[in-house]
């Protein structure tokens, strides 16, 4: 009987997926309006048990995809995985004004480079107060905080070894979580509640999981903005860190 | 019909995802550059298009409302199969690097925001520059 229920869970992967995530989400909005007044967004609060989830489930399974390396709840790896996020992320745009768009102009491109530029500089810097010095190693960490994909991109381009990629990569993967959870609660401090200011957002944390994440906490119709500029930002990431951002290291400690 | 947006919605993801590949390519980096970025413009134009010749009726807008609705969910399950225990494993410098560049451009986020607002209020305060 119990294994019959567990083949047709598993089997069934993207419908239990579905089901477990619906579920979170139920659970979490009685959580947000039971606990916090609706104060605490209900998104906010699935994001974060998603990830407590992922980290609960990377222990025991040792894997490297969170609820997905159990076989029952691989469905969610497919639910939030690359075909159907990206899918999502471009239904966003429907909703859209052009105007809006026009309007975040020169500060949205400015945006970019210096979230690219700024985030680099900074994990280059952090990469070499620990110890990793080389040109290599501090573009590859540098490059990682600027997302987790830009990371190893950079590093497979100018030759990092795997454990300064493995850092990295972790790099990113700490801004992505940071910018999900924390965001909900500053948004106010920088007034992120209008088109424009999303954009900014997007352009300056870059991390497309992170920023969407955020931003469907504060409010679901700024998504379609940040994830617009994000997703410029990890192109504009893969296009500066081998290139010239790996140079101009080289060029600073030889 | 519902299915023509989704369809439609497919159609502008696939061609984004081309240009972002071919960008990639040309580029001589193996990501897909701006991609969803593309697929986004190619959306709110074509929808834009349809919907001025009057081309975009309820059912068909519903089927791409429908995966913009299901957007947060996604993102749940997305963040539910992040490498966690990796992040928190890469020791201090990984962390402290992270924590360091959000913090950073979370902080500098206002200024760039006022950017192009400046440039629109210019002409209206002459004053200010002579001053």
């Amino acid at each position: 009987m119990e294994k019959l229920i567990l083949d047709v869970l598993t089997k069934n992967g993207m419908l239990t997926g579905f089901a477990v995530v619906a579920l979170t989400m139920l659970l979490s909005n009685w959580l947000s309006a039971r606990f916090t007044r609706g104060r605490l967004h209900g998104s906010a609060i699935a994001i974060m048990l998603g990830l407590a989830l992922a980290y609960v489930s990377g222990v025991f399974t040792g894997g490297q995809k969170g609820v997905a390396d159990m076989p029952m709840l691989a469905g969610v790896g497919l639910i939030g995985g690359a075909m159907i996020r990206d899918f999502a992320i471009t239904a966003t745009a429907f909703g859209v004004h052009l105007g809006e768009i026009r309007k975040a102009g020169v500060s949205g491109v400015v945006s970019l480079f210096a979230g690219v530029i700024l985030s680099f500089v900074v994990g280059a810097a952090v990469a070499a107060a620990f110890g990793y010095d080389d040109a290599v190693s501090m573009a590859t960490i540098g490059a990682g905080a600027v997302t987790y994909i830009v990371g190893p991109v950079t590093g497979a381009a100018i030759g990092a070894s795997s454990d300064v990629m493995a850092l990295s990569i972790a790099a990113g993967l700490v801004k992505s979580i940071l910018v999900m959870v924390a965001t909900p609660f500053f948004a106010r401090t920088i007034h992120l509640d209008n088109p424009r200011t999303a954009m900014v957002f997007g352009g300056m944390m870059g991390t497309t999981s992170g920023v969407c994440g955020a931003l469907a906490a504060i409010d679901p119709k700024l998504v379609p903005y940040g994830a617009m500029t994000s997703t410029f930002y990890t192109g504009l990431g893969c296009l500066m860190g081998p290139s010239v951002l790996f140079l101009a290291t080289q060029a600073l400690v030889g | 019909m519902t299915i023509y947006g989704t369809g439609l919605l497919a159609a502008c993801v696939l061609a984004g995802l081309f240009v972002g590949d071919l960008l990639g390519s040309a580029i001589g980096v193996k990501a897909n550059v701006g991609g969803v970025g593309f697929a986004m413009i190619l959306l709110i134009f074509s929808s834009e298009y349809l919907r001025k010749r009057g081309w975009l009726p309820q059912p068909t807008k519903e089927g791409v409302q429908f995966w913009s609705a299901i957007y947060i969910p996604v993102v749940v399950a997305m963040a539910a199969q992040q490498n966690v225990v990796a992040a928190l494993k890469g020791g201090p410098a990984a962390i402290l690097a992270g924590v360091l560049a959000v913090v950073v451009c979370f902080a500098l986020i206002p200024a760039v925001e006022r950017i192009g607002k400046e440039k629109r209020t210019e002409p209206f305060r002459p004053q200010a520059v002579t001053e």
